[in-house]
């Protein structure tokens, strides 16, 4: 087990560096650079000094060199102007630049500055994930729920009536992307026009408060999608257990039915679904960028489309390290969950 | 003018029959699922004469309610569709005006279906859906897209005004508003759905945006197949240090965030850099090889009589290669005017490509698994002992043995792939912005949502039908090959 973990770890670790190298160097390609400069510096400015302004902010150096010193491996670029003056990645200005810290990168904790919002980067990812989070929140709390009824309901009779309409409901979920059922929630429950007006279409006043006018489309938005494909998986995994000797012999002995699906079916049932909920996590992360954009809710995913929209260099790096990581350690969870839950996998 | 409306004086009548006829299924329904905790379950009784009939008692009846009053809904349906067809413009309402835009699909369709329906036992795993009620239905609303969109996109049928032009005075306006200059009532003289902001017709768009899909996404499907198969064939086959390698690469991709892996792909910066053009020439080899060595795997035991074949196929496949990758106004441009045989717009090469590669890992997982377990079998064995080459154990022993879960997963990866494309104009990526896509024209229609509702809820609904299709055959298509 200990080995297993061990070797899990070490791809985790080498899978995150290389994703940070392909984000790193696809965000740092020349005309995205040329295009920051010119932000920065001015838009009207020649690529001569387009050129020297990259020299001046440390740019020029290789991509790798850059990268290391993005993660913190490297020691920072320093420059010393006509006057004398030193400048580096790891000093701020007014400070002495002795006293500067070497190695300045995300390892030490220093995610950069985003140029769109004006903060350090970890300042605007921390709040990201902290408004997210309480969306997933609700999230989960309706979905998983519904979808495990949904698919053991489906299951504990294969065929039959209540399984047909159940898993029919579960594909019409599944096909029905964020952006689908946004625009349709909205246009029923929130339209001024011709809806019910019963919720908000725009979730932005939840940030600071969350009542059940103002949230409840979002977490229905996200929750749809994602629980179809749940409750299918449970779905199938029921129906596998249903058909497994011990229920049988459950059934022979005169077990009623409703026992032989609550304590007999419902446990070994739940072990595949865990997997999956795992692993939908990070699909949902979709679902989330696409849902905060349309609600106008400023979490982490409408921090993303933010980033990316306004080459914000740092930001984007430092949400793609973050989401990265999240896709990483749920499938490590997944893994290790999986093994503990079901005894009869045995990893040498 | 008048506007249109709804139903038109079809609706004097028709609307009340739907009411009921819909009242009464929600009331059997709820009926039926509430029997179906109580009532007694059906028994069996044997007749004197050897038969057995069932007796279902009153849960029975409540199926039976279920049954007639859902057949009433789809004829009042039909009615409306049949009722537009015949009846002259605009007495039979909107709906009447867009069934009888659809005229030549209905035609279509009910000629794919019956001739479907009457071979349908010569016709193999195609033949048994129409055994499936699930499967039919996820076929036709795929076969009402895929008709639609060669209606519009080849013959210009369909539509009734050119999705880019914007008419003034119908900015925002509601389903069934008369053009300001239309005389008499004729085909063209309303938009049918409205107009969306940009004062252009929402119909018209969203006949127009099946095209872009169709011609995209089933496309784009086939080639991460491709890749996918090529790729995971070895990999499952051989397995040790080369699946390692492999599988890594494809964890990688897969442990990316879709929505940021476009956002980085799909940018004109990306663009200007060439990056996509550089990752085309990759992604658009492995049709090529995949279908250069499924023939030679097969005919080079003929020598000298295969190779002309094998030749032609080649040299045809690498010409429309190189003239796909090559475009004008990208890094990647080299072959002289008249040898490009076609151009693909820029925005189009750019989603396509991203669009591949983000659908190729999951299929390469799929193949690699199902390799690994069809690897086994003595067919296999067989083949290995009489001495066959790898590549013919793996392309014509193991692939088509494969194929049942790869035409079912197939038909839901098209599925997603629209989901991705939609997506991609969500956000404004890709595709030029008055593109008449329906994930462009639902981020276009979301600002003023709140407002004016239809311009983004049309072709949300065409998406979703679409999706819900390809899905609902996929079920259908699962469900009938494992009744083998």
């Amino acid at each position: 087990m200990l080995r297993f973990l061990a070797t899990r770890v070490l791809t985790m670790i080498v899978t995150a560096l290389c994703l940070t190298f392909i984000v790193f160097f696809l965000t740092n390609l020349a005309p995205n650079l040329e295009k920051i400069a010119k932000s920065e510096a001015g838009g009207r400015i020649t690529d001569a000094e387009v050129a020297s302004w990259l020299e001046k902010n440390g740019y020029a150096s290789p991509m790798i060199v850059r990268y290391g010193e993005w993660l913190g491996v490297m020691p920072g670029w320093t420059r010393v102007d006509e006057t004398g003056a030193t400048f580096g990645r790891c000093m701020t200005p007014g400070v002495d630049p002795a006293a500067a810290p070497r190695y300045c990168g995300v390892l030490q904790g220093n995610w950069g500055y985003s140029t769109v919002f004006k903060a350090p980067v970890s300042d605007i990812v921390a709040r990201g994930l902290g408004l997210t989070g309480k969306l997933m929140f609700w999230v989960m709390i309706t979905m998983v729920p519904a979808a495990l009824v949904v698919g053991v309901m489906a299951g504990m009779r294969e065929g039959s009536k209540t399984d047909r309409a159940l898993s029919t409901v579960s594909i019409v979920t599944t096909a029905t992307p964020e952006y689908v059922s946004g625009v349709v929630f909205i246009a029923v429950f929130a339209s001024s026009a011709v809806g019910l007006k019963w919720f908000n279409g725009s979730a932005t006043s939840a940030m600071d408060d969350i009542t059940f006018v103002n949230f409840t489309l979002p977490v229905m938005t996200i929750a749809l999608y994602g629980m179809g494909y749940i409750a299918r998986m449970t779905r199938a995994s029921m129906t596998e257990v249903m058909t497994a000797q011990y229920i049988r012999t459950a059934r022979l002995k005169g077990v009623s039915f409703r026992n032989i699906v609550l304590k007999h079916a419902l446990r070994n049932a739940l072990i595949a679904p865990f997997t999956v909920i795992m692993l939908q996590l990070p699909y949902l992360l979709n679902g989330v960028v696409i849902t905060e954009t349309l609600f106008n809710y400023k979490g982490f995913g409408w921090t993303l489309v933010e980033a990316a929209g306004n080459n914000d260099i740092e930001l984007l790096l430092g949400v793609s390290v973050v989401s990265v990581l999240v896709v990483l350690v749920t499938q490590l969870v997944s893994d290790v969950g999986y093994v503990y839950l079901n005894p009869r996998i045995r990893i040498s | 003018m008048e506007p249109l409306t709804w139903t038109g004086s079809l609706g004097t009548f028709l609307n009340p029959m739907l009411m009921i006829a819909v009242a009464a299924l929600l009331l059997a329904v709820v009926l039926s699922f509430v029997m179906s905790f109580f009532a007694a379950p059906v028994t069996l009784e044997s007749n004197p004469d050897g038969s057995v009939t069932a007796k279902t008692g009153i849960s029975g009846l409540a199926d039976l309610l279920v049954k007639v009053t859902s057949l009433a809904v789809v004829l009042v349906v039909l009615g409306y569709v049949i009722g537009g067809l015949v009846m002259p413009y605009g007495s039979a309402g909107i709906i009447g005006a867009i069934s009888k835009q659809f005229f030549p699909v209905w035609v279509a369709m009910i000629v794919t279906f019956v001739l479907s329906v009457s071979f349908k036992r010569k016709l193999g795993l195609y033949g048994k859906l129409y055994d499936s009620t699930v499967g039919m239905v996820g076929f036709g609303l795929v076969m009402f897209w895929l008709y639609t969109a060669i209606f519009v996109g080849v013959f210009g049928l369909i539509a009734t005004h050119d999705p880019l032009a914007a008419v003034s005075g119908l900015k925002n306006k509601p389903p069934g508003v008369p053009m300001p200059t239309a005389e008499a009532m004729v085909a063209g003289s309303h938009y049918l759905l409205g107009g969306d902001n940009l004062a252009r017709d929402v119909f018209s768009r969203m006949v127009h945006g099946s095209w872009i899909v169709i011609q995209i996404a089933p496309l784009a499907t086939l080639f991460a197949f491709m890749m996918g198969i090529t790729v995971g064939l070895p990999a499952g086959y051989h397995g040790g240090k080369l699946d390692t390698v492999l599988s890594f690469l494809a964890n990688l991709v897969l442990a990316f965030p879709v929505i940021l892996l476009f956002y980085l792909l799909v940018t004109p910066e990306i663009v200007l850099t060439g990056i996509p053009s550089y990752m085309a020439i990759i992604l658009f080899m492995f049709p090529i090889i995949f279908v250069t060595v499924l023939l030679y795997s097969r005919y080079y035991t003929q020598g000298k009589k295969a190779w002309p074949t094998i030749g032609v196929v080649f040299v045809a496949m690498f010409w429309v290669y190189l003239s796909l990758i090559s475009q004008p106004e990208t890094p990647v441009h080299f072959m002289p005017g008249w040898t490009d045989l076609f151009n693909v717009p820029a925005g189009i090469l750019v989603v396509f490509v991203s669009v591949v590669f983000v659908n190729a890992p999951t299929v390469f997982r799929i193949v690699r698994g199902l390799t690994m377990d069809i690897k086994t079998r003595d067919y296999v064995a067989a083949a290995q002992t009489r001495g066959e080459g790898v590549w013919y154990i793996m392309l014509w022993e193991i692939l088509p043995n494969a194929r049942g879960p790869l035409i079912v997963d197939f038909c839901l990866r098209i599925g997603y792939t629209t989901i991705l494309l939609g997506t991609l104009g969500f956000f404004g990526l890709g595709l030029p912005p008055d593109s008449p896509d329906w994930g462009s024209t639902i981020n276009a229609g979301r600002q003023l949502l709140s407002v004016y509702p239809h311009p983004a809820l049309v072709p949300a609904v065409a998406l979703l039908t679409l999706v819900l299709g390809l899905n609902l055959l996929a079920d259908g298509l699962r469900e009938e090959s494992m009744k083998d």
